[in-house]
């Protein structure tokens, strides 16, 4: 964990500069599928035996800290399983977040738990191919998971099969420029600036007075003259 | 006219001559009665109303005066600032962390580059982690003493509102001091502080330390016991323990539910272990819990500050590696090599290894976490946030079901969130 000495004066400061501070930690091995290291973490370990085919690799980074990744298709089955289990006990869903290195690499969804009686940290990570963004949702075992996931769903675009609220949350419902946070993305957005400001002033914020599941389930009653407003829907609003 | 006259005396009947009330003159008439509570209605409250803390949007569907549900909407104050992140080198994001949370501003700072150092594996100063450790702390009773005046203006009170202002401006000075700024402080660097103390801050924030525990005396001779205050509060909003860790919530309102859970304490960073305080938890989880939790963790900060104030050492501020400090201003001016290496620094940026690093602190809101990840390069290929109000408020659909309207601006008023972090 501690730096390495700085290197005697004999290296010129801008060779140090080029060199940069990032050899701090013994750097553990490039991720690939065969190469793991030994986990600080007893969990991991017991991962693996529980669900050997599921796991398909772990490493250390930033010193101290256990990442495992996992099959997308059974993310629900293991981290239901390290929240339940009584040796384990993650009962704190600290983040779930998602990583795209860009490349056309695939986006990595990132869960980071913690474990209040254990007092242990764990990150599991999925990666997800470009032409498949899809993984189960992890709300039945995280209620606090509801709105993480729909932030990623916003801003990756990464469908959470299961959730039972999936929609954007930090972009406004009609956003149609796609998900910002994509490397493919750019900084100021897909259209224009005249169209983007078009697009702002056209909205009319009554669009969104109804959400969704509230306009399910209450029909809107509109009085008029004739009475027969009673049976207009949620569409009037 | 005639028609206003009429009415004028219709509406307000008079006393006759001895005494007894002229009956009204209003006639009684019969009208069937509306059928009430067969249907809900739908109020919006926000996105500009003072008591939804900021530009928070709630939709709340109410059966009379019951909230049936709410449904919160969020965005309003979206800048995207991890999306900004990765456009900029290390350094050049920490003026963007204290725009999320400007409650308190330091936290966010001092998180930021402390995930960043973790990744790139520096160890600061001991004078610069303890100095740090006073901002965090000054920043926690800055915060919650925002959320003491709007809590109670929010329950009717005004005047506590005024004196938990008026020692915040105490630490906006502080902030001015240290900074240059009240608000957008960017104190931090990576590897250090943006300068040293100045001449007399230390003693500034111990008179601060010193006077702060007579106003919450103050404060709580007004609140603490007042009817209305417990009236409003108790059993308002309560959420057990289990369902406070499932639904995320962590900080304050966690620790009120009775989970003993506070970064601070469970993944000690900068010493903490070391400094003696305790961790206030609440039992019944409700938002009168949750106001004696902050209240006492503001006299529990107290006590760090004045312990981290007693221990600040002497020495560089800055980690003394030419790969990540700059050289000093004189040095710049004066010397060819050191304007060269300045230069570099700036527009080249420090790069960081190809990892990621999660790294948490007790912010005033919360586990504030921080999750940034590297390629090699000088800027980030993620940073990401995890807002602790964001996932706090998550839970008021739950909180608020069922109670009244007016409890619903209790409940969002005792999960202390702020709107600049929850839209980022």
């Amino acid at each position: 964990m501690t730096r390495e000495p700085v290197p005697e004066p004999s290296m010129s400061r801008f060779d140090l500069v080029a060199a940069g501070p990032g050899q701090g930690h013994e750097q553990s091995a490039p991720a690939t599928a065969e190469d793991s290291v030994a986990p600080g973490n007893p969990s991991v370990t017991a991962l693996r035996e529980h669900f050997a085919d599921a796991v398909f690799r772990n490493r250390i980074c930033a010193g101290d800290e256990d990442v495992v990744y996992v099959d997308p298709e059974r993310i629900t089955d293991i981290l239901g399983w390290l929240h339940d289990d009584a040796e384990q006990q993650y009962d704190h869903l600290a983040d779930v977040t998602a990583v795209d290195y860009g490349g056309g690499r695939p986006l990595e969804v990132v869960y980071q738990l913690w474990s209040i009686p254990n007092r242990a940290a764990l990150r599991v990570k999925c990666e997800l191919p470009l032409d498949g963004l899809a993984v189960d949702s992890v709300t039945g075992i995280w209620a606090g998971a509801n709105w993480l996931e729909r932030e990623v769903y916003d801003l990756f675009g990464i469908r959470f099969n299961g959730h039972p609220d999936l929609r954007r949350i930090l972009m406004p419902d009609n956003y149609a420029e796609g998900h910002p946070l994509r490397k493919d993305f750019p900084l100021r957005g897909r259209f224009s600036r005249a169209e983007q400001t078009r697009r702002a002033l056209t909205q009319d914020p009554e669009d969104y007075y109804v959400p969704g599941e509230i306009a399910e389930r209450i029909p809107q009653v509109v009085e008029t003259d004739g009475g027969e407003g009673a049976a207009a829907g949620a569409d009037d609003v | 006219m005639s028609s206003t006259v009429d009415y004028l005396a219709r509406r307000n009947p008079e006393m006759g001559p001895d005494g007894t009330p002229v009956p009204s003159p209003i006639e009684p008439f019969e009208v069937a009665e509306p059928e009430l509570g067969s249907s809900t209605m739908l109020v919006n409250v926000g996105p500009q109303h003072p008591a939804t803390h900021g530009v928070l949007r709630l939709v709340v569907e109410l059966d009379g005066e019951t909230v049936v549900s709410v449904v919160p909407r969020l965005g309003y104050l979206h800048s995207s600032f991890e999306k900004l992140g990765e456009y900029r080198t290390w350094n050049q994001i920490v003026t963007l962390t204290d725009r999320m949370d400007y409650l308190a501003p330091l936290i966010y700072n001092c998180a930021y580059v402390m995930a960043v150092e973790k990744l790139m594996g520096i160890e600061v100063t001991d004078r610069c982690r303890v100095a740090r450790v006073i901002c965090m702390e000054m920043d926690r009773i800055f915060s919650h003493l925002l959320w003491l005046g709007t809590w109670s203006i929010d329950v009717g009170a005004f005047t506590p509102f005024l004196y938990a202002f008026q020692q915040r401006e105490k630490v906006y000075k502080l902030h001015e001091a240290l900074t240059g700024a009240r608000i957008t402080t960017s104190a931090t660097r990576i590897g250090g502080m943006m300068a040293d103390l100045p001449e007399g801050w230390a003693r500034g924030v111990r008179e601060f330390a010193d006077n702060l525990p007579a106003t919450l005396d103050e404060v709580d001779a007004l609140l603490t016991c007042n009817a209305i205050h417990v009236g409003r509060t108790q059993g308002i909003g309560a959420i057990s323990a289990e369902e406070a860790v499932n639904y995320g919530l962590t900080g304050a309102n966690l620790r009120a539910s009775g989970v003993p859970y506070d970064v601070r304490k469970d993944r000690p960073y900068y010493e903490y272990e070391s400094y003696d305080f305790e961790v206030p938890i609440g039992c019944h989880g409700d938002c009168y819990d949750r106001y004696l939790v902050r209240m006492e963790e503001m006299r529990q900060s107290v006590h760090i500050l004045h312990q981290a104030l007693d221990r600040l050492p002497d020495g560089p501020m800055d980690v003394e590696d030419p790969r990540i400090s700059l050289p000093s201003k004189t040095d710049c001016m004066s010397d060819m090599e050191s304007m060269i290496h300045h230069f570099k620094l700036i527009t080249e940026g420090i790069p960081a290894p190809a990892e990621d690093c999660w790294f948490s602190v007790e912010g005033s809101k919360g586990e504030l976490g921080m999750y940034v990840v590297g390629d090699g390069g000088p800027k980030p290929v993620r940073w990401r946030i995890r807002p602790p109000s964001f996932v706090n408020l998550s839970a008021i659909p739950k909180l608020a079901e069922g109670h009244l309207m007016a409890d619903l601006i209790m409940i969002n008023a005792s999960l202390d969130i702020v709107l600049g972090e929850i839209d980022r």
